[in-house]
């Protein structure tokens, strides 16, 4: 339960919205813009702050945001990140909540660029919202990270990108790493079962899951697909549907909420004792499940995130930091918008510029480089450079009342296993069997 | 028949914005054509009000016209904008005249709640189309103007002109609409229905061809918020979407055509900036804002106006 | 055959929920015409509360599962007074003899409102109130599992319905409310003293859209935004049984409960808009819903 945290939480608010303010009526009055422009760099920051999205991803990614721009302001940040600033400049961030739909965000993606001045923009975990803002990011010309979506979709829409970068994995890896994983640790699995909530996110999912499943493991039969309406909390039928078919494998990709409710309620109603769920958002409810999870379920994290980051000289300071000052160890939307903060500055600190860096040098910076982050050695591989292809990993939950929650039986795929090669559209690329993969 | 003084506002205000276009910021453009669009939509609302019903679905074509422009571009390699808006219109015709035998049938609540359903149907079905992108909706392609093609296709003052003048026309129809004899028969049957028929009209007839006009001007609403905002999803149809409109159109007032026009602007301005200063905290705003116009100004901020003139007469 | 069962069973699971959930919306329509919007806030306010208080007891090494119980209930009951006490004498009050629809608008801005007030007092992070669902266990009937919370859940709904039933049709209190339905001018002029019993209405409604909540809580993990999910159901359900009808609530759950618990079971891809598909082919054939009665028109 989060109650030590929410006084705190009500707290930070206030003083972000105080913030918030002062940093408003100075545009409004018009205090030399250019002189400011000149000592910070400014940034955009969107994420889920109000609505069911904000809970789970919204506010830690939010939370892991705050942490990170201090440190970075504060030099505090372990090599090679350990200059104060981005550049050289202050960082200084403006947060907008990403909830109204993709028309509302693109109308607020405009008020930031024009209005507000910002130099970059990092968001979005809705995919809808990456599929609307990107074609507006490249319109407007402003170097852009998107975080969290997942969409595959995101470079059909934006062809040729120039200023649009996405510093995390697409949907398309976690299904195909779930396909694997299952082959690797669970090879004896008959019959699967998927629950997905009812939108593209899950639909998308369970394509790509079933099509990878096909190729690697065929003789397993598919025997229902429960589709829920996202955010509906009560899954009493769906797991009754799905208890008469008796599946041992239950494939998921709800997320946050959603998904903590399920496991919870199939576990209580016995559905993961006859079939293992797989999770692959679950890493999210890592911290959360407590006995609610039994143990054996697999979760994944959307890449090496979380739970799953890897140990370096990052990631042990991001987990330390961002506990200390948020109660809890990071989850996954946590690292993600760690690792993008960090892209940025390394962006910037490479961009070559003198003082202020254009959105230009930021994109040539960012293309196609490898830079350290919390996740370990990201290579911005596929989309022409303009994406980060990483390894997927997968692992087992384990918890025990004295020792807290584990991951055990982690594998990790690399990413030229989980990912199409560039320009190759992802469901053709697991209907050939994926030609040119590398999995050893 | 020449202007009344009303119109010769609303053209002198259509020319203003036309000219202002010039030296706004682009972000400011882009929010005027926004509201200039819902205020379609919310006029729209508005003449069902004035017949006495509130429209808790008119999503229902404000997203239809979106993705007539969505998918007029991407499947049939449609590219002028007023084809598309007209191929719009004619799929919300269609769909209005066949939903309008039933929905004339209803009053109140229940309108309301079946307005919803169909809304909430089209949403329904909309989520479930893998192909047009489910959730996620699909990128509305480049377009052009009659002859010539804007800025690359996604000029932000090309459509803000293409949404004044649409928004003009469509003022000026209803300035004289509301005036006619179907429009003052709208306002018959929401005092009195019955005498309505004494008098030898027929309220379903009336309030059928009002519910296909409003419907009308919905999907051109909806097909220029497609053409500015460059994205298309179902969320157009999703219930909350329509109750913003029916707040605009409370914000504004049903006296004047031009009380939507200016009651979508504060809208949009307020949430803007609700927004921004108050993140965690805009919905609180609105729904005070709210409030306070039901309680302090129940006709709408038109009553601003009209309450200011009959002082200075 | 099993898969009929399951249906049946699921059916009427998920019908006490929805019917739990309505009670209060057509309590508060049948007397006072008003369609509560802010009901999804009020159900909300009672998940919270509850969850809360089963978090508090439980992390304080609580382990006794009818304290838990008798905590939901108590939670429930009292955040639900306590908010439509303020709701109606605060707002509503102020705005009564409005239009009927307008009023809907009044309960939306309140919903806008009430939705902020929770995020600040909770936060954003999901509440787990899990402990008394997981307490109360399973039983199996074949294949098929059924959780004992779930089975409580379908009582406590029964118990609800008949206590309404008692209270409008054998109170004194009841009696009262039957005649403002039935004329409110008349009965103001007996005497009634008609804004007391306003007052009184939209608190037991209130405190029902809590108890549905802090029923729910156990089930669900309590995040923003839980309330605005289940309002346009809480609506499809009163209005397909004709709303202000207790009988109409219940039959109107039962209906769109069976056909949700078909469609989940044979056709999952139609389970987004059976709702709305049943409420509109019940009003298709009943204009006023099931159980609804046609109001003459004035001349």
């Amino acid at each position: 339960m989060g109650h030590p945290t929410s006084q705190a939480g009500v707290r930070r608010t206030l003083l972000s919205t105080a913030t918030s303010v002062a940093l408003v009526s100075a545009g409004i009055m018009g205090i030399s813009q250019a002189a400011n422009a000149e000592e910070t760099f400014k940034v955009g920051l969107v994420t889920f702050l109000s609505g069911g999205a904000s809970g789970p991803f919204g506010v830690p990614a939010a939370q892991a945001a705050e942490t990170v721009i201090k440190a970075i302001n504060a030099g505090e940040l372990p090599a090679p990140y350990d200059s104060a600033g981005v550049n050289g400049l202050q960082l200084e961030s403006v947060v907008i909540d990403e909830a109204g739909g993709p028309t509302k965000q693109v109308e607020e993606y405009r008020n930031l660029v024009q209005r507000q001045n910002v130099n970059a923009v990092i968001g979005y975990i809705s995919s809808g919202d990456c599929l609307a803002v990107g074609p507006v990011a490249e319109e407007m010309k402003t170097f852009t990270i998107a975080f969290d979506c997942g969409t595959p979709r995101l470079f059909d829409e934006v062809e040729n990108p120039t200023y649009l970068f996405r510093t995390g994995l697409d949907a398309v890896a976690d299904n195909v790493g779930a396909a694997h994983y299952l082959n690797d640790a669970q090879s004896d699995a008959k019959r699967l079962a998927g629950i997905q909530q009812n939108y593209a996110w899950g639909q998308d999912s369970w394509l790509d899951f079933t099509l990878s499943m096909e190729q690697l493991m065929p003789d397993v039969e598919i025997v229902d697909n429960q589709t829920p309406q996202i955010f509906q909390g009560s899954y009493g039928t769906e797991i009754s549907a799905l208890q008469t078919k008796r599946p041992d494998i239950i494939h998921s990709s709800m997320w946050g909420g959603d998904m903590e409710a399920f496991v919870a309620q199939a576990s209580v109603r016995g559905l993961l004792e006859q079939g293992t769920a797989i999770l692959t958002t679950g890493e999210s409810g890592l911290h959360r499940f407590k006995d609610q999870a039994p143990n054996g379920t697999i979760l994944g994290g959307r890449g090496p995130f979380g739970g799953f980051m890897p140990e370096n000289d990052l990631s042990e300071w991001f987990s330390k930091a961002y506990e200390a000052e948020h109660g809890t160890p990071p989850s996954y939307p946590a690292s993600k918008m760690a690792q993008a903060l960090l892209g940025l500055k390394y962006a910037a600190d490479n961009s070559g510029a003198e003082g202020l860096p254009t959105s230009e040098q930021l994109a040539a910076a960012l293309k196609g480089a490898s830079f350290e982050s919390v996740s370990g050695t990201v290579d911005m591989g596929l989309a022409g450079g303009h994406q980060a292809l990483q390894p997927m990993l997968y692992g087992e939950y384990h918890y025990s009342a004295d020792t807290g929650p584990e991951l055990r039986n982690v594998r990790s795929y690399k990413g030229a296993c989980v990912s199409p090669p560039d320009g190759q559209n992802a469901q053709e690329w697991i209907k050939a069997g994926f030609p040119g993969a590398d999995c050893n | 028949m020449g202007l009344q003084k009303s119109e010769i506002m609303l053209v002198v205000a259509a020319a203003a914005i036309g000219l202002l276009s010039f030296v706004i910021p682009d972000w400011l453009a882009f929010t005027t054509t926004l509201a200039i669009a819902s205020a379609m939509v919310v006029l729209g609302v508005v003449m069902l009000m004035r017949a006495g019903l509130v429209s808790f679905g008119q999503g229902l074509y404000y997203c239809i016209g979106g993705y007539a422009v969505g998918m007029g571009g991407r499947f049939l390699g449609v590219t002028d904008a007023l084809l598309l808006i007209g191929m719009g219109v004619v799929a919300t015709v269609a769909l209005a005249m066949l939903l309008g035998l039933l929905l004339t049938r209803y009053r109140e609540i229940f309108f309301a709640m079946l307005t919803l359903a169909f809304s909430m149907i089209l949403y329904g079905v909309l989520v479930k189309s893998h192909n047009l992108g489910s959730t996620d909706g699909f990128g509305v392609g480049n377009w052009t103007l009659l002859w010539f093609d804007p800025e690359g296709g996604k000029g932000s003052k090309t459509v803000l002109w293409l949404a004044t003048a649409v928004g003009l026309a469509v003022a000026l129809f209803l300035n004289r609409y509301f005036g006619s004899a179907i429009g003052l028969a709208c306002e018959a049957i929401r005092e009195n229905e019955v005498r309505v028929e004494y008098m030898g009209m027929s309220r379903r007839q009336i309030l059928y061809i009002n519910y296909i006009i409003a419907a009308a001007i919905g999907s051109i609403g909806g097909s220029l918020t497609s053409l500015a905002a460059g994205h298309v999803d179902p969320t157009m149809a999703y219930w909350t979407i329509s109750g913003e409109f029916i707040f605009i159109a409370l914000l504004g007032g049903t006296g004047h055509v031009a009380a939507a026009f200016i009651a979508a602007m504060i809208f949009i301005m307020v949430r803007t900036y609700a927004v921004e200063l108050f993140p965690n905290s805009w919905q609180m705003i609105l729904g005070i804002v709210l409030l306070l116009i039901i309680l302090f100004l129940p006709k709408g901020i038109w009553s601003l106006f009209t309450r200011k003139r009959r002082v200075a007469s | 055959m099993l898969t009929v069962w399951a249906i049946l069973i699921d059916g009427l699971i998920y019908a006490s929920w929805l019917f739990l959930v309505a009670a209060g919306l057509t309590v508060i329509y049948g007397v006072m015409r008003i369609l509560n919007m802010a009901h999804g806030s009020l159900y909300a306010l009672g998940a919270y509360a509850a969850a809360s208080a089963i978090g508090w007891y439980y992390n304080g090494g609580g382990d006794q599962l009818w304290i838990a119980l008798a905590m939901i209930a108590a939670c429930a009951i009292a955040i639900g007074a306590l908010a439509g006490l303020i709701m109606e004498r605060g707002v509503l009050r102020l705005m009564y003899g409005r239009d009927e629809v307008l009023m809907v608008i009044v309960t939306f801005a309140m919903l806008l409102i009430l939705e902020d007030v929770m995020k600040i007092i909770w936060g954003t992070t999901p509440y787990f109130a899990y402990q008394p669902y997981a307490a109360m266990g399973r039983f199996n009937i074949g294949v098929l599992t059924v959780s004992g919370y779930q089975l409580m859940v379908v009582g406590i709904s029964i118990a609800v319905g008949l206590a309404l039933w008692f209270w409008l049709e054998r109170t004194k209190i009841g009696k009262i409310l039957r005649s403002i339905i039935h004329d409110r001018e008349v009965s103001e002029a007996m005497g009634v003293n008609v804004k007391r019993m306003f007052t009184i209405t939209f608190m037991i409604g209130a405190v029902l859209g809590a108890i549905a909540g802090g029923v729910t809580a156990p089930i669900i993990s309590v995040v923003p935004g839980v309330g605005v999910e289940v309002i346009v159901v809480a609506f499809a359900v009163v209005v397909t049984g004709g709303l202000g009808s207790i009988t109409g609530a219940a039959v109107g759950a039962l209906i769109v409960g069976l056909a949700r618990a078909v469609s989940i079971h044979t056709m999952p891809e139609l389970e987004l808009f059976i709702v709305y598909a049943v409420m509109a082919a019940v009003l298709i054939f009943r204009p006023h819903g099931l159980f609804g009665q046609a109001v003459a028109r004035k001349i």
